[in-house]
């Protein structure tokens, strides 16, 4: 009776702690990364402080806050600039339509100079399109490659062939071709999109390629010996066995082809002068005034938390296609 | 010439290695009648498992070939279905999706209802229709086993395959789905090629008992008839004097005529201890 008693108040005690624990964690888990954090920020004053180059002394946190505020001015005032254009145009358009009924009103696009938020816009669509296009050839070869030993024979050499090369080495064969070949009066896409676009699918098809081959082959091969007792169809085949089956594999080659494609779209922008962030970061470094080296630490901030956000949104897709709800993805 | 139900004549198989072909099977000769449960003994790497395979399609013999209804076997078919050792169903569907899969693929062209109602019937024979709606990483092992079964059933084989079906399973599990498969086997009348590692488990299930001799270039070695009366009951038959018989005679071929002399692993320590049991039992009756 006493010892059940004990028992009693043992697993009461235990209970008790238990929260206290999870709060203890909890703020760790909170206060580490803050902790991390204010470190970095107080590292990084103390040595900018330190340099000085020829643009001036090298910024810290306080100034590339400034300037971050500046960026968003600026945009602000050059939206107000664009609204005002688009309703001067069409006061204009109305008048000259009420004075001359048979008059076609010319629609002119505002040309001001793009802001930092239109040039994050850009570097996002393109690299979207560019990783779509990679990844809609990629996973189709990738699972062929899987599937079929003389396949992935045949294409392994290629793969090794044009896994290491630089974007950089691609951009001038791609840009020569697309001019060449994209010619059109009245272009959806402009030509320094395609360029960079495709500059992005070239280097994300590998990761993507490789992973999804390697996790095709590796299906368990007692659920394969389950199709052929079944007679599968090859396409059920593939939807209920194939597919699911390396969906984890799939995904870590998408993860790193995104995070890749990010990468190079930076460089291949500054190298081609195509719109987008790595346009802003070369305009600045060009520009050359004092604040230009705070404005690009703006935009390495931007593009570093732009790809962690592009990798955690494909954690959620690849969560929400998964079977495996419970598995730890990281 | 009489025409058997399921044939195995002079079956043999060699695999490619780098050192040249290694016979894995050599002149397997069996008959089976329809309706008969037998069950393949012998040590571990014999060749059981090959043969199963050839059965079911999913090795070529080299030499030799399997006929089954004067049909021969060329190609994996779900008239011989197969329940895998480690049950594999498929981790992504649920149990009732699983079963599903297999009624779609025999039962082509059937209404909705008529499939939903196989799939359930075929669950309730293992008794497993309260938890259509699991994963199977949601059941227990037995239980994944159980949903293999059905599934197998589903597909209204006309030779049930099982690849030591219970074999990943504890003791008191495994005697629980040994009871229920010698109830669906009176129900239905399937003919079932097991494989096993478990002399009691053979003795009890089977109708004649196939010991395998050793690889490489392996065969059959000798075929026990168990006349032993049905329904069978594992309690009854533990102080059965025939059934202690048949269980000798399976463990003299196993353990001396057709001795490992290699050193084996922990495998045989265990079926060996397993086997001991109902020595023990017997002795103190």
């Amino acid at each position: 009776m006493s010892k059940s008693a004990s028992l009693v108040t043992s697993i009461g005690q235990l209970k008790e702690g238990n929260p206290l624990k999870t709060l203890m964690s909890n703020t760790q888990a909170l206060l580490l990364p803050v902790i991390g954090l204010l470190l970095f920020l107080a590292v990084w004053n103390g040595v900018a402080r330190n340099i000085d180059t020829s643009l001036g002394q090298f910024p810290g946190p306080s100034q590339v806050w400034t300037q971050t505020l500046t960026l968003i001015d600026e945009h602000n005032a050059q939206r107000e600039k664009a609204d005002a254009f688009y309703v001067r145009q069409d006061e204009r358009n109305a008048k000259r339509v009420a004075q001359d009924p048979e008059y076609q009103p010319k629609i002119r696009p505002f040309t001001g100079a793009p802001t930092f938020f239109d040039q994050i816009w850009t570097s996002l669509y393109t690299v979207m399109v560019g990783f779509l296009i990679a990844s809609l050839i990629a996973v189709p070869v990738g699972i062929l490659c899987g599937l079929s030993k003389s396949a992935y024979t045949a294409i392994n050499p290629l793969i090794q062939l044009f896994k290491p090369v630089s974007p950089l080495a691609w951009l001038p064969l791609v840009t020569m071709v697309v001019s060449a070949l994209y010619v059109s009066d009245d272009p959806v896409f402009s030509k320094s999109f395609v360029t960079s676009a495709f500059t992005v699918s070239l280097c994300c098809l590998w990761p993507t390629l490789i992973n999804t081959a390697v996790g095709v082959s590796n299906i368990d091969k007692d659920l394969v010996n389950v199709s052929r007792v079944l007679r599968l169809k090859p396409l059920t085949h593939l939807t209920k066995i194939v597919l699911p089956a390396s969906i984890p594999m799939i995904f870590t080659g998408l993860r790193l082809s995104l995070g890749i494609g990010w990468m190079v779209l930076i460089a291949a922008e500054m190298l081609a002068q195509n719109p987008g962030l790595g346009k802003f970061v070369w305009d600045e470094f060009q520009n050359g005034s004092s604040e230009s080296l705070a404005r690009i630490m703006v935009a390495v901030l931007t593009i570093g938390a732009i790809g962690f956000i592009l990798d955690r949104l494909m954690l959620m897709l690849q969560r929400l296609v998964s079977w495996d709800k419970s598995s730890v993805l990281r | 010439m009489t025409s058997k139900h399921l044939e195995l004549t002079q079956v043999g198989i060699d695999f490619p290695t780098p050192k040249g072909p290694f016979t894995a099977l050599c002149d397997v000769n069996l008959k089976i009648e329809k309706g008969e449960f037998v069950s393949l003994i012998g040590h571990s790497g014999c060749g059981k498992s090959t043969v199963l395979n050839i059965v079911a399609g999913l090795h070529q013999a080299t030499t030799g070939g399997v006929i089954l209804d004067n049909a021969e076997v060329k190609e994996p078919g779900p008239e011989r279905a197969v329940v895998f050792q480690n049950h594999s169903l498929l981790p992504w569907l649920s149990v009732y999706k699983n079963v599903e899969l297999a009624v779609k693929q025999t039962l082509r062209g059937k209404s909705k209802k008529e499939i939903r109602d196989w799939v359930m019937h075929n669950l309730e024979l293992v008794h497993m229709t309260h938890a259509t709606d699991k994963l199977p990483s949601e059941i227990s092992g037995g239980m994944k086993q159980r949903v293999g079964i059905a599934r197998a059933l589903a597909m209204e084989p006309k030779v049930l395959l099982m690849d030591e079906p219970f074999g990943a399973l504890d003791a008191l599990t495994r005697a629980h789905l040994q009871d229920s498969l010698m109830d669906i086997h009176a129900d239905l009348g399937n003919t079932v090629i097991m494989i096993t590692h478990d002399v009691d488990e053979a003795v009890l299930l089977s109708d004649r008992i196939v010991m395998m001799t050793n690889g490489p270039a392996a065969t059959v070695g000798e075929i026990l008839d168990i006349k032993l009366p049905r329904p069978r009951n594992r309690l009854a038959l533990a102080d059965n004097p025939e059934y202690n018989h048949y269980r000798h005679e399976v463990l003299t071929f196993l353990y001396e005529k057709q001795k490992k002399i290699e050193p084996v692993g922990s495998k045989k320590s265990t079926k060996s201890s397993v086997a001991g049991k109902p020595d023990s039992k017997s002795d103190a009756a």
